[in-house]
């Protein structure tokens, strides 16, 4: 019944499929070169919601980075739905753990910053007003950055990315600046617009909680260099809640795996 | 102990009555500052002779007259509130014209031709109006197409060195070596390698103001958060779009800055050039008023340049805060 299918909705297949084929990379720190990731191989099924959880400056932020084409990857490659990754695309996402919105524009022409840049903003433009509604905010859409909360900033940088119609969506800590109640607060909202939306979600996280209740496979990084080190399959329905009996146990057995004593 | 009548402090300070007519008495108080000014000058004997004497006091009276109207007018705090807040100043202004007036043409007190009094100043004011009319016009005139050529110029560079490493490469050894120097440095050199002395001066005024446009810009650019770029990259921008949209909006606030920076240089240029090669402006003004002792009208030209300056650098502010209207915590002017 939706005229213009935007967000909800979209065509069969709208999640990409993801394939990390054993890539490694490292930075060269004054010379010197420091590895973050180690052989790593996965495979990501389209419309699947998968997170990568592992210990802080593990080096899962730099795979995003490379997923999202903003770097080469040292070795192996990034295949996205048969493709290997050559640069940036507006098909793929990234959120930042930071919104980054810019400062000097107002919440909407944050929003429509994806559509302007590729010259769709006249023929798209309600696009924009969609994804506002879509997270909330559109109330907020004359409002500046410094006037919006921290869950405010980073609905409206989901909604940048939301507008593009992303086949894969890539959350690097979204919510990791947040307070705790907003942050179970987003969680829910992402498992919402992942679910109307179907795109592909990859989120790199270091709460356990976190990956638990919004992913259906966490694949568990060691320290850095990043190595898969496990991976397990959580096939409970959504909503999830924090205290589910099977979350529980789960989050019990990847604290182990990351060791952090069994508690 | 906590029983202190607070309210009856404060309503001091507003200086408002709840019985009877409400009145304004700061500024009553200012109002009579000038009405003394007014009929010290009118009556009390001179040492010279000055032709403006009484059309002087008579302005003082108006003032004073105007304020004690406003004092009536205006009595309730609610009424005139730029006029209000102002009161204490119009006071002041009022007792300082009158020291003025006592210790110049009054009392003697400091030598004549070094310090006139009000109404001398006055006297250049309505007579000398034409030649100091055309001096603002020169200079302004001068400053505008040397500034905003600078300006151009400098934001343009700016971007450029920030943005492209082939630019800068090549740019930045040279802004390092040249940029520091003073451009009043190059006066002599550019009065005879240029055509006439107003486009040497153009030049001159436009290298002061380009310099600090063009560092500030540049550094704007280059400070710009690195996540912006990512972001907008990630969105499909081209680079076109990475320019105009990203690196130079978040170099802004820098550039003004610059602006300003460059502003207060292009002025002390002007003056300068003014002052030994154009011949014309305000500049040009006050070597010719010191030259014939005239020093009444040296303090008229100095007057003139005051209001002009800080006319022009409202209207930067004021162009800022329409740019600028996104953040937060501006300095106000």
């Amino acid at each position: 019944m939706v005229a213009a299918p935007l967000l909800p909705a979209p065509a069969a297949g709208a999640g990409a499929r993801l394939g990390v084929e054993d890539v490694s990379h490292a930075f060269a720190i004054r010379g010197a070169a420091l590895p973050v990731l180690d052989r790593i191989g996965l495979d990501v099924a389209p419309g699947s919601f998968v997170a990568l959880l592992g210990p802080s400056g593990c080096g899962k932020s730099t795979l995003l980075r490379l997923v999202a084409g903003l770097e080469p990857p040292e070795r192996g490659r990034l295949v996205v739905d048969g493709v290997p990754v050559a640069g940036p695309d507006p098909s793929r996402l990234l959120v930042f753990q930071d919104p980054t919105l810019y400062p000097w524009r107002s919440v909407r022409r944050n929003v429509a910053l994806g559509l302007e840049a590729r010259g769709l903003a006249r023929t798209s433009g309600h696009r924009v007003e969609e994804a506002l509604r879509l997270v909330g905010l559109s109330d907020f859409a004359d409002a500046y950055p410094h006037q919006l909360s921290g869950g405010m900033a980073q609905r409206t940088a989901l909604a940048r990315a939301l507008v593009n119609e992303p086949s894969l969506l890539l959350l690097d800590e979204p919510l990791g600046k947040l307070d705790s109640l907003t942050r179970l607060a987003m969680q829910a909202e992402l498992v919402r617009l992942w679910q109307e939306s179907r795109f592909t979600a990859l989120l790199v996280t270091h709460d356990v909680e976190e990956a638990l209740v919004l992913a259906e496979r966490v694949i568990v990084l060691s320290d850095r260099p990043a190595r898969i080190t496990a991976e397990i399959a959580n096939p409970a329905p959504y909503p999830r809640h924090r205290d589910d009996p099977d979350l529980v146990r789960l989050r019990r057995e990847v604290l182990g795996l990351l060791g952090v004593g069994a508690r | 102990m906590t029983s202190i009548p607070a309210p009856a402090v404060a309503r001091a300070g507003t200086a408002a009555r709840t019985d009877g007519l409400p009145v304004w008495w700061t500024g009553l108080a200012a109002a009579t500052a000038w009405l003394v000014l007014a009929g010290a000058t009118a009556s009390l004997p001179e040492e010279h002779d000055f032709p403006f004497t009484l059309p002087f006091a008579a302005g003082a009276a108006g003032a004073g007259v105007a304020l004690v109207l406003a004092a009536l007018l205006a009595g309730r705090p609610d009424r005139a509130a730029g006029l209000r807040r102002r009161g204490p100043w119009l006071a002041a202004l009022g007792l300082g014209l009158l020291a003025w007036e006592l210790v110049t043409a009054k009392l003697g007190l400091l030598p004549m031709p070094f310090f006139p009094p009000p109404q001398a100043i006055l006297e250049v004011f309505v007579e000398d109006w034409p030649k100091l009319g055309g001096s603002i016009v020169a200079s302004l005139l001068l400053l505008a197409g040397g500034y905003l050529a600078g300006a151009v110029v400098g934001f343009t560079l700016g971007v450029a060195v920030g943005w492209s490493r082939a630019v800068a490469y090549w740019v930045h050894p040279v802004l390092r070596f040249v940029g520091p120097l003073p451009a009043t440095a190059w006066l002599p050199l550019a009065f005879f390698l240029f055509p006439s002395s107003s486009s040497a001066s153009t030049f001159l005024v436009g290298l002061a103001a380009g310099f600090p446009v063009t560092v500030l810009t540049w550094s704007g650019v280059a400070g710009a958060n690195r996540a912006y770029y990512d972001v907008a990259r990630t969105l499909g921008a081209s680079n076109r779009f990475l320019i105009l949209k990203v690196a130079i909006p978040a170099a802004l606030p820098h550039v003004f800055v610059g602006l300003f920076m460059g502003l207060g240089s292009a002025f002390a240029v002007l003056v300068v050039a003014e002052m030994l090669g154009v011949k014309a402006g305000l500049g040009w003004y006050l070597q010719w008023a010191q030259g014939w002792a005239a020093y009444a009208n040296l303090y008229a030209a100095l007057i003139v340049m005051a209001l002009m300056c800080s006319g022009l650098i409202t209207l930067l502010f004021r162009l800022r805060d329409r740019v600028l209207a996104w953040q937060k915590g501006l300095v106000q002017w």
